[in-house]
């Protein structure tokens, strides 16, 4: 399915959503998550169910003022 | 004496962490300084998120992530959220943007967002202006400290409405305040503490000055200054000179 990743267009096969991170190179990256504009804990990415035309958020530590 | 969510601070100093010509030079800073509290945010994970995390925890000071360049209160909630899991901490900088060229706080959804996530269990600094109505509505949602701003973000302006700070200052006797957002110069640094602020967030003065790492330390130095003044109980201004040198026994010549 297409879905968009921090704002890109990706296609992934993965149905969930810890898989889709691994699929997509963050299976071990420190990472928060938010699905159509709603945060995902970590502890729910497993049964958190993708589909096709979501967007999802993927965001890390950053310099901040 | 105020703290911040039962948390008291060996120098009233917070320091960002972006616009530094290099990590090294940050890292530096805060070890100059002594700077007790770092702002961080979160962004798009683009491969060096992991880098910076690893060396922000290295600084070994409390974090405070902030909800920058969000304009609306749902987006802010979500980042907060997000940065609570990440961070590991229920801090949040709470910014709801309200102007592009200003970047002044949007007042209707900083109280909206200071209201959901005061309920649920985070300790909201929000970034806010000397409004002493807009500062009620923020007491009244839940928030035990305040970061009103000195002047526009990255300004470096100083304290551009000085008895509109005083009076917020003297509003709410209970409620810490952190002067956020346009301090230029130590000196302002040193003002708002003589003032009774209870400390003081920069980031551009520091990052952007020729040499960050002194700057920094310029303005550690200021803090102490300002906040010793501040508990040493300053002396009332006069409109008429007062000799300090006493009359009597002075010559007859």
């Amino acid at each position: 399915m297409k879905i968009e990743v921090n704002g890109e267009t990706r296609e992934i096969t993965a149905a969930q959503l810890d898989a889709a991170l691994a699929e997509l190179g963050w299976g071990e990256a420190k990472v928060a998550t938010a699905l159509n504009g709603s945060f995902v804990p970590a502890g729910a990415r497993s049964a958190t169910t993708l589909s096709d035309g979501d967007r999802l958020e993927v965001l890390s530590a950053m310099q901040g003022g | 004496m105020r703290d911040f969510y039962g948390t008291t601070l060996p120098l009233p100093l917070m320091l960002g962490t972006a616009r530094y010509p290099s990590p090294a030079v940050m890292e530096a800073a805060f070890r100059q300084s002594a700077a007790p509290v770092a702002t961080v945010s979160l962004r798009r994970e683009q491969g060096a998120g992991q880098a910076f995390w690893d060396m922000v925890r290295g600084l070994g000071v409390h974090l405070l992530p902030n909800t920058a360049g969000c304009h609306s209160a749902r987006e802010a909630i979500t980042t907060a959220q997000m940065a609570r899991e990440y961070f590991d901490t229920n801090w949040i900088k709470l910014e709801v943007i309200g102007h592009a060229d200003t970047l002044q706080p949007d007042p209707f959804g900083l109280v909206e967002a200071a209201e959901a996530l005061c309920a649920d269990g985070f300790e909201v600094f929000p970034y806010t202006t000397e409004d002493q109505v807009l500062a009620a509505r923020l007491v009244d949602a839940g928030c035990r400290v305040l970061m009103p701003w000195g002047a526009p973000i990255g300004s470096g302006l100083g304290l551009n409405n000085l008895h509109g700070l005083r009076s917020l200052r003297a509003a709410f006797p209970d409620v810490a305040m952190v002067i956020d957002a346009g301090l230029g110069l130590p000196s302002h640094a040193a003002q708002a503490l003589e003032m009774g602020f209870d400390a003081v967030l920069l980031n551009t003065a520091g990052a952007e000055a020729e040499d960050p790492v002194a700057m920094a330390e310029a303005f550690a130095l200021a803090c102490r200054a300002g906040a010793l003044a501040a508990a040493s109980g300053p002396m009332g201004q006069r409109d008429m000179a007062v000799p300090s040198t006493p009359v009597i026994g002075k010559a007859w010549l």
